[in-house]
Formats: structure tokens, C-alpha cells, sequence
């Protein structure tokens, strides 16, 4: 069983198509880039994939289970972390991980467990009393995806996980990131050109709503000839909208 | 109704670590509790005045100061629809039911203990102690009902900025002139026709009757509140759930 497989999905919004025909498959456990700059149609993706908007056509198989008809079951068992950090700003980092668990089914005891893991993989300990509205955005953002794990997805969505972050905060996200390869099927999308490389098992690279290639990061640079992952992102990106 | 439960344990931390929501909660409802004793204090017992004598002007502060509840619940839910904390829920099994539910469970006692102390400032200020007190904050809860379900519906529909305007200035007038807490609906022709219909001044006058012991008189006003307050709250549901499809 494939973690995602779509059929032609396609997202129309009036006169604009944000998503055209989309055929993407993903193997459960990699970690699979969506790469492509901004308004490539990613974050469209990612909301279709995840339920929160409709596709105008098409469908799409996740973990089984088909978009357009099982939702539910699809809901329980995805998780996301939004392009912004997503976290509830009044209560603090333990009580943000507990409420999700909670709310995806977790009782008290296994609410508290998960969190307790959660605290040590992210190292949280010194922070786990704040308030998230005081922690700096690399831990916000650090919180937004420990609280996409707290209900153990088969299938996470990080959409720009890195973005607007500093450079040293990028970095320490990108490992925090990488622990996740091999135990949660993980999209990330991005239009950071070396996140993708560094990060993902294979890559989509997405421009004007089309997948214009899929693969590892060596088939995409052998299908645009080139050695440098940016010229050969600009040559299939740019070029197949020219 | 687990999802419901952790869900009105985080509205309910929001809510009280909120200082505004405290003050106007309950600071404000006292401070015009005394204000207006006062005032009544200064009026001539021949002027016959007894819209602000404290049994009758304690259960209508408590039920207007209600409205205060519609713009908690409208704040807290269109911040959390600002952010992207709201898109993380609706990616969740999460449904309407449980959004407004969860919503509404932390606001009910909040509004309830908002209308306990209130009384218990009119105690000090001469209203005597029965069994009365806790009817009139039973028979309040309709109310209560109505103003969380407009709350969410405010909420649910407009931005932050709109819904201070919305909820905070528009409900609360309509709330004040529509309820007979400050003013006889009889004195301005036509309003007492427009009030008997919606439930502000319905549920004042229920709320009075339980504090007079007038228990004959409660019934006839309290099913018009109920009925608004479940209508606006199937109300309140379908909108939550008809805008998490479209987000």
C-alpha cells in the first residue's frame, strides 16, 4: 500500500487552475519533498491531501483509504503543521502537546506519556512551563511540529516548516526533522532548493499547479543534465513554463 | 466527547488567562451595580422609581451582563480562525458539534459564576438571601445560551476587528435597549413589541420573577428565550461546520 497515490486531483478556484492533474505517488516511510517557489500550487496540495479544501476533480488514495469518500478515517490519521506555527498561544508547551493528544483520542495516561517522549526527542524540557506565545519562532515552530506528532500520524504534512526561520534555527529544524525519516511518512513542502535536497528521499518539483518531475535528487539532476541541484531546478521549473 | 472535553479545557485556560475577560466579566457588571444604586439612593421615593432598586436591578445587570459572554466567545474564536492553530483543528477529527460544544462547556459556568457574583454584590448592597437567587441563576441559563451561540456565530463569520464592533458595541446596545434593565420598554412606542419577541427582555423579566418568588411568571418567558437560545445554537453548528468545508 502506497501512503499517497492521486489520480488527475485537480483544484480550480474560478479562472485559476492552482493544482492541474495531479499524479503523485508516495512510498509509506520516506520523506518526500514537494519542491517549487512561491504560488506553485504545494500548499493547494497539501490542503486537498489533508481535507481542508475539496478537490474540483480527481481523487486521491491515502493510506487506502479515498479522499473523496473516507475523510474521517483519513482525519485520524494524518496530522499537519501549517505554513504558520500553529499553536494555542495562551497555554504553555506541555498543555499544547496534552490538549492535541486529547483531542485525537488519547487518554489522560497516554496523553502524558506521549508528551513526556515528545518533551526528550525535541528537547522541550527547560521550556515545557512556557507559555508558547513567549517562545522564540524556531521553538514555536519546533512545538507546531512536535504537536503534529503527539497523536502518532502514519502520515505527517509539513508545510514550509522552515520558513521565516534564521539560519541556525533552519539547521537545528532540519535534524529535528530528520529524526522523523523511517518512522512517519512525512510531505514537506518547501521552495528552499538545498532543504529539499538535504532533507528528502525524493522530490517533486511543482510549478503552475503541474508536477513537472518526481524523483530522487540525482534522477533530477541527470533528467536536466546538469550537476547543480538550483540550475537544474530552474531549467525544469522555469523551463517548463516558458 | 473526549475531543469536546480537551478542547473546552483549552477555551476555558484562554478565557481565564485573559485579563479583559475578567474585568468585563466581573469587575464591570459590580461597578454598574453601584453606580446605579447610588443613583437610586439620590432618587425621591416620591418619584415612584423602582427600575434600580436592588431586586429588580441586581437579575438585570446579571442577565445583561451576559452579553459580555457573546464577545468572549466571538474574540476567542475568531482569533483562534486568525491563525493557523484553527487550521490545525480542522485537519483533526474534529467536528462542528465538537467546535461549538467545546466552545460553549468553559463559557456556560464561566457566565453562571459571572452571575453569582454579581448577586453576591448585591447582597452587600441590601438584596435579601433565599433559595430565589439560585432559580434566577438557573433560569438565566437560556440566556446565557443565546448570548455564547451569537458569540460563536460572530465569531465564526467575522474578523477580529469587525467582531469588537459587532459583538462588543451593536449586541451589547441591542442588548441594553431591548432588555428593560435600564429603561420601561413601555415608554418608547412600539419597542416593548419588538422586545416580547426576542429573548433580552424575556429573559430579564424570568430572572426577576425567580428573585421575586414570582414562580407563575417564569414559565411565559422562559420558553421564548429557550426556543432562540436552541435555534441559535443549531444555528451556531451549521455555520462552524459550513465554513470548516470551505477553509
Amino acid at each position: 500500500m502506497k501512503a499517497i497515490q492521486t489520480n488527475e486531483l485537480t483544484k480550480r478556484f474560478q479562472e485559476k487552475t492552482a493544482v492541474d492533474g495531479l499524479n503523485l505517488t508516495v512510498e509509506q516511510g520516506e520523506l518526500y519533498a514537494l519542491l517549487g517557489v512561491n504560488g506553485a500550487g504545494k500548499t493547494t496540495t497539501i490542503k486537498m491531501l489533508s481535507g481542508l479544501l475539496a478537490p474540483t476533480s480527481g481523487d486521491a488514495e491515502i493510506l487506502g483509504y479515498s479522499l473523496r469518500k473516507s475523510l474521517p478515517e483519513i482525519k485520524a490519521r494524518i496530522a499537519v503543521s501549517p505554513q504558520e506555527t500553529a499553536v494555542a498561544p495562551n497555554l504553555t508547551v506541555r498543555e499544547n502537546l496534552e490538549m492535541i493528544a486529547g483531542i485525537y483520542g488519547a487518554d489522560h495516561a497516554q496523553a502524558k506519556e506521549r508528551t513526556a517522549e515528545l518533551i526528550e526527542k525535541f528537547h522541550m524540557q527547560e521550556i515545557i512551563k512556557t507559555k508558547a506565545k513567549a517562545l522564540s519562532g524556531g521553538w514555536q515552530r519546533r512545538l507546531s511540529i512536535a504537536m503534529a506528532l503527539v497523536s502518532e500520524p502514519k502520515l505527517l504534512f509539513l508545510d514550509e516548516p522552515t520558513l521565516g526561520l534564521d539560519v541556525l534555527a533552519r539547521r537545528e529544524l532540519w535534524n529535528v526533522i530528520r529524526t522523523l525519516k523511517g518512522q512517519v511518512t512525512v510531505i514537506l513542502t518547501t521552495h528552499y532548493l538545498e532543504e529539499a535536497e538535504a532533507l528528502a528521499d525524493h522530490i517533486g518539483i511543482i510549478n503552475s499547479g503541474k508536477l513537472r518531475i518526481s524523483g530522487t535528487a540525482q534522477d533530477i539532476l541527470k533528467a536536466a543534465d546538469e550537476t547543480d541541484f538550483e540550475a537544474a531546478f530552474i531549467k525544469l521549473a522555469g523551463g517548463a513554463e516558458a | 466527547m473526549k475531543r469536546t472535553l480537551c478542547f473546552a479545557k483549552r477555551n476555558l485556560k484562554e478565557l481565564v488567562r485573559d485579563p479583559i475577560s475578567l474585568f468585563f466579566g466581573i469587575l464591570f457588571p459590580i461597578i454598574l451595580l453601584l453606580l446605579l444604586t447610588l443613583i437610586n439612593q439620590g432618587i425621591p421615593a416620591q418619584a415612584q422609581m423602582t427600575l434600580f432598586e436592588i431586586e429588580t436591578l441586581a437579575p438585570g445587570i446579571g442577565v445583561f451582563s451576559m452579553s459580555f459572554v457573546a464577545l468572549f466567545a466571538a474574540i476567542l474564536i475568531s482569533k483562534d480562525r486568525s491563525g493557523s492553530f484553527m487550521l490545525r483543528l480542522y485537519t483533526s477529527p474534529m467536528t462542528g458539534t465538537n467546535f461549538i460544544l467545546g466552545y460553549l462547556l468553559p463559557l456556560l459556568p464561566m457566565g453562571l459564576a459571572q452571575l453569582a457574583v454579581c448577586y453576591a454584590a448585591a447582597l452587600a448592597l441590601g438584596l435579601k438571601f433565599s433559595v430565589n437567587l439560585l432559580l434566577s441563576i438557573a433560569v438565566s441559563v437560556p440566556i446565557l445560551a443565546v448570548n455564547i451561540a451569537i458569540g460563536a456565530i460572530c465569531g465564526t463569520c467575522l474578523n477580529e476587528k469587525a467582531v469588537g464592533g459587532i459583538c462588543g458595541a451593536l449586541l451589547t446596545n441591542l442588548s441594553a435597549w431591548l432588555s428593560g434593565v435600564w429603561f420601561p420598554l413601555e415608554l418608547v412606542s412600539g419597542l416593548n413589541h419588538i422586545a416580547a419577541v426576542l429573548p433580552f427582555a424575556n429573559a430579564v423579566d424570568a430572572a426577576r420573577a425567580a428573585v421575586k418568588g414570582d414562580y407563575g411568571a417564569i414559565p411565559g418567558k422562559l420558553w421564548i428565550v429557550c426556543v432562540w437560545a436552541v435555534v441559535l445554537l443549531i444555528a451556531a453548528v451549521v455555520i462552524f461546520a459550513k465554513k470548516m468545508k470551505t477553509k
